[in-house]
């Protein structure tokens, strides 16, 4: 298992899972947003490749209504 | 009935009247407004997802991004690293180079932190972006920002959502004058005749978002603005009569019996 902060929410996750991973379980793989692992923005043709660690921080956002 | 393309960078947007998508009751009630406005751009905040509820409603479902222009917004930003932060997500989110900054500089006014405008928008011109500036009503910072390469000047009418209109015709006409960009008009429009004077100075749009969320009948409201803005277009491009200081007759005097 591995502790992640999820957009402020402390998750526990399996080990070794990618950021991709993470979307599927939160139903976000077809959805307008963008993700940023510790801080770094990461593309998203490297979702796959990321994979979780321990402690990481992310932060998944997404367009809302705004002025 | 006049060819009156709005041309933002390398959009051409049909209607003047660009409007905000925050402060409605529903997403619902945000989706029939902007569709009565009849406006082609909306503003968009970035914001975390709701991880713990997922089913709740996305504003993509309700407004279609292929069909109306996004314009991604850095409101609530204080500084120049949370809206470069900010816009670089919203890049990422689907392509957004065209983007309106916003930096504020104090809770109360939300006025603009000009400082922190200025070094973002040095920023982001440099990455790439297309960037509209929320800014204050000062020519000198105004042409600053174009000079800069901001694509669009977006000076503030009065303090966002107060609805106290225009408080320097005079700024915005200076500002409306040197500009070689569009002037849009961003916050504080309190009602439909605001927007009118707005586009009668020569504005080449304006931006609402408070004055139609915040009608007791939003939607009416928002049919409201669209007319507003095509009739202060109209009546900026027909020209209006010279100010006299005493009467002139309407009727022929000739012939009187």
């Amino acid at each position: 298992m591995a502790k992640l902060q999820l957009n402020g929410k402390k998750i526990s996750i399996k080990s070794n899972i990618s950021i991709f991973d993470l979307l599927v379980k939160y139903k976000l793989t077809n959805k307008k947003i963008a993700v940023e692992h510790n801080g770094k923005i990461i593309p998203k043709t490297n979702y796959k490749k990321k994979k979780l660690k321990n402690n990481d921080k992310i932060e998944i956002v997404h367009f809302i209504g705004g002025g | 009935m006049f060819k009156n393309f709005l041309k933002i960078g390398n959009k051409k947007l049909k209607s003047r009247l660009i409007v905000g998508t925050g402060k409605y009751k529903s997403l619902s009630e945000t989706a029939k407004a902007v569709k009565i406005s009849g406006a082609d751009m909306v503003t968009v905040a970035v914001r975390r997802v709701n991880i713990i509820d997922r089913k709740k409603p996305m504003l993509t479902d309700y407004l279609n991004p292929k069909k109306i222009i996004y314009l991604p917004n850095t409101a609530g930003c204080f500084n120049s690293q949370e809206a470069l932060r900010t816009l670089r997500l919203a890049r990422e989110m689907g392509g957004w180079k065209l983007v309106k900054l916003e930096v504020l500089g104090d809770k109360k006014t939300l006025y603009p932190n000009m400082i922190e405008t200025i070094k973002s928008t040095k920023t982001l011109v440099k990455e790439g972006f297309k960037v509209m500036v929320y800014c204050t009503d000062d020519p000198i910072l105004a042409k600053k920002l174009e000079d800069l390469g901001a694509i669009a000047i977006m000076p503030l009418a009065s303090p966002i959502g107060s609805g106290l209109g225009i408080q320097n015709k005079t700024n915005i006409s200076l500002i409306i004058k040197q500009s070689k960009v569009p002037v849009i008009i961003d916050a504080g429009i309190g009602t439909a005749s605001d927007a009118t004077i707005a586009m009668e100075l020569g504005c080449d749009g304006v931006l609402i978002n408070s004055a139609i969320a915040n009608a007791k009948k939003p939607l009416l409201m928002a049919k409201a603005f669209k007319d507003a803005v095509i009739s202060g277009r109209n009546s900026f491009l027909a020209g209006r009569m010279k100010k006299k200081y005493l009467a002139s007759p309407s009727s022929p005097t000739k012939g009187i019996i």
